[in-house]
């Protein structure tokens, strides 16, 4: 089984977030990259799993990306990733990144295709939607577990209120979240190992960008806590009554 | 020309994230002049007419067997082809669970760009561009999108319902569903309680706490304002609550009107699950706990002796003895 892993690079969840270039840019001083955590967490250790129970599967790794994000790559790598490919382009629209995941998917003729719930900086949720579209496959989004046997996924996933069990065969696309796997740190021998494995570097195919990002904003700040005494609780209740009418 | 919006429901009735999906294209509608009709695929209850006091003209239903389980794939083909039979200029969805599955997917179908986690109505003057929640709610995005038919995913609870007077014609639309491909073999909902993703009160609590023996007053207090419960990492993580009431970057984001957080520090990571909350209360002994920086209002005290007033309080304003 071939599964293929989208790896995104995010900036670290404490990072500043400022912009510059007239609110156009991101502000990248000083900011540490990681791989996506919903990709790193839950798609790839979930991958590397199944990998473990059955030395057959292989686990292949893709970024859109330019080659600052081949640091995050040999981490996942590290992790115990078989293979990278970088697909060497940058660029925020979803539907010209998806474009570009389904042209190294099909070529590569995988079974099942992992993405992270969403990227923590551009909060799309939309490529693995639009992969399984363009690869006409069945998702499965929000995954909170994910077991293989044979040909047959079963899967669960999140939805309003609870919990739901899907069964699909492969191949398929996967979104995973929270309960999919538990983090983990790579280890000396991966570190060592992910040095020579295979990291390629590949071309864009030719897609549209249907999406341009024209500008960013911050939000107003917030005018300052009104703070209430510990021993008037009910003057709280009655702000929050009458003042912020709340309920 | 129209603006299509997708209607979601569950157990029969339309949810009420919809609602706001509903006044948001119908605004939209008349600011480019034009009408704003409803999609509902599947079974509901009650009469869809009644849609029309958000302003909109028409709803067009498809019922099919195939239609009682959501599989994003069947849903997507489904409405991509109703856009196209209805003439829709752009197609609205609920930027919720199911939105985020079935609005990718409609976009590559109608080569449509995409603004997911949309907070606002375009703006016109000068292109189609939609402002959109990024870096987990800590700043926004101005997305100019491109293509003759657009995509638009209105993140839940950032767009008002607006209500008037009006009827809506339910029209079938006779568009036949394919076979799914997946099959949904067991759902579970936990009944009786508020699912937190929709939730417009929330009572939230943190390691503060101490342990989830003493959770009874977090319950209390939220089953008193009929408020969802939610929690932080650690709190989930050590299986004091349960993993779906975990909120922030890693866990659920939510957005509800009220939100009371209780022996929470307030770490960015947690911050960018709720800091789309429209008011904020925390309640934390430590004066000097970041959360303060994001609340409205707060307490600084000792939760053991500051939730149990809060809960005489509220049951004097709801008149419960
Ligand atoms: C990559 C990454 C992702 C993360 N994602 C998330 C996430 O999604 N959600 C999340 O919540 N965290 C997340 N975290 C963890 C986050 O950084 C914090 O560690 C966590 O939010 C702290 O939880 P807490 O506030 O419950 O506990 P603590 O930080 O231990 O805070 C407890 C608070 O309770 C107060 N307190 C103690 N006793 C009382 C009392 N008797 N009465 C009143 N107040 C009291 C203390 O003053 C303190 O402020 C993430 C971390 C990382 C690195
Ligand atoms: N540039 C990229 N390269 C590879 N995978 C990506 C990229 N951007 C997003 N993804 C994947 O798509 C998922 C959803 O991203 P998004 O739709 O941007 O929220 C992420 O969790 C990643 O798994």
């Amino acid at each position: 089984m071939k599964i293929l892993v989208s790896i995104s690079k995010t900036p670290d969840t404490t990072a500043k977030i400022a912009f510059t270039d007239n609110n156009t840019k991101f502000a990248t001083d000083g900011v540490q990259w990681i791989i996506n955590p919903y990709d790193e967490w839950y798609a790839l250790v979930r991958a590397i799993e199944l990998k473990e129970k059955d030395p057959s599967v292989s686990v292949h790794l893709i970024n859109v990306g330019g080659a600052d994000a081949e640091p995050i790559l040999r981490k996942a790598l590290a992790l115990g990733g078989d293979e990278a490919i970088r697909v060497n382009t940058e660029g925020n629209d979803s539907y010209y990144i998806a474009s570009q995941i389904a042209f190294v998917a099909k070529e590569g003729t995988y079974d099942l295709v992992l993405t992270g719930k969403e990227t923590i900086d551009f909060n799309g949720s939309s490529i693995g939607g639009m992969l399984a579209e363009m690869l006409d496959l069945p998702f499965v989004s929000l995954a909170t577990s994910l077991e293989i046997s044979g040909i047959t996924a079963t899967v669960k996933r999140e939805i309003e209120g609870g919990e739901e069990s899907i069964h699909a065969d492969l191949p398929l696309v996967v979104s995973c979240q929270k309960g999919m796997a538990e983090a983990r740190i790579p280890n000396m021998r991966g570190i060592m190992s992910a040095r020579t494995k295979p990291l390629k570097v590949v071309e864009p195919v030719a897609a549209e960008n249907l999406t341009s990002i024209k500008s960013f904003e911050l939000p107003p700040a917030k005018a300052g806590v009104k703070l209430v005494s510990a021993d008037d609780a009910g003057e709280l209740v009655r702000l929050l009554h009458e003042e912020a009418k709340s309920f | 020309m129209s603006v299509l919006i997708y209607i979601d429901h569950a157990d029969g009735q339309v949810k009420k994230v919809s609602h706001e999906a509903l006044s948001y294209g119908a605004a939209l509608a008349k600011a480019i002049g034009t009408t704003a009709e409803g999609l509902v695929l599947g079974k509901t209850s009650g009469d869809l007419a009644v849609l029309g006091i958000y302003g909109i003209t028409k709803v067009h239903q498809v019922t099919h067997a195939n239609l009682d389980q959501v599989d994003a794939q069947v849903f997507a083909a489904l409405i991509a082809d109703a856009a196209i039979a209805v003439n829709a200029s752009v197609v609205i969805f609920s930027n919720n669970i199911n939105g985020k599955a079935i609005a990718p997917r409609v976009s590559v179908r109608l080569k449509a760009g995409l603004v997911s986690g949309a907070v606002s109505l375009p703006d016109l003057t000068n292109g189609f561009v939609v402002r959109k929640s990024v870096f987990s709610g800590k700043a926004f995005a101005r997305v100019e999108i491109n293509t003759p038919i657009k995509v638009i995913a209105v993140n839940p609870n950032a767009y008002p319902v607006h209500t008037l007077e009006g009827q809506a014609e339910v029209v079938a639309l006779d568009l036949q569903p394919r076979d799914s491909r997946i099959k949904v073999t067991a759902t579970n909902k936990i009944s009786g309680k508020v699912p937190l993703s929709e939730a417009d009160l929330v009572v939230s609590a943190g390691r503060g706490l101490k342990g989830p023996e003493n959770w009874g007053m977090v319950e209390e207090l939220a089953e008193l304002l009929g408020a969802a419960t939610a929690c932080s990492r650690p709190v989930a993580d050590a299986h004091w609550r349960p993993h779906h009431e975990h909120v922030g970057q890693t866990g659920l984001a939510i957005a509800p009107n009220l939100y009371i957080a209780i022996g929470i520090s307030g770490a960015i990571q947690h911050l960018a699950g709720v800091n789309r909350s429209k008011v904020i209360v925390v309640i934390n002994k430590d004066p000097e706990a970041p959360f303060f920086k994001a609340a409205d209002y707060g307490i600084v005290g000792d939760a053991f002796e500051v939730v149990p007033k809060i809960i005489t309080a509220v049951r004097k304003l709801k008149g419960i003895a």
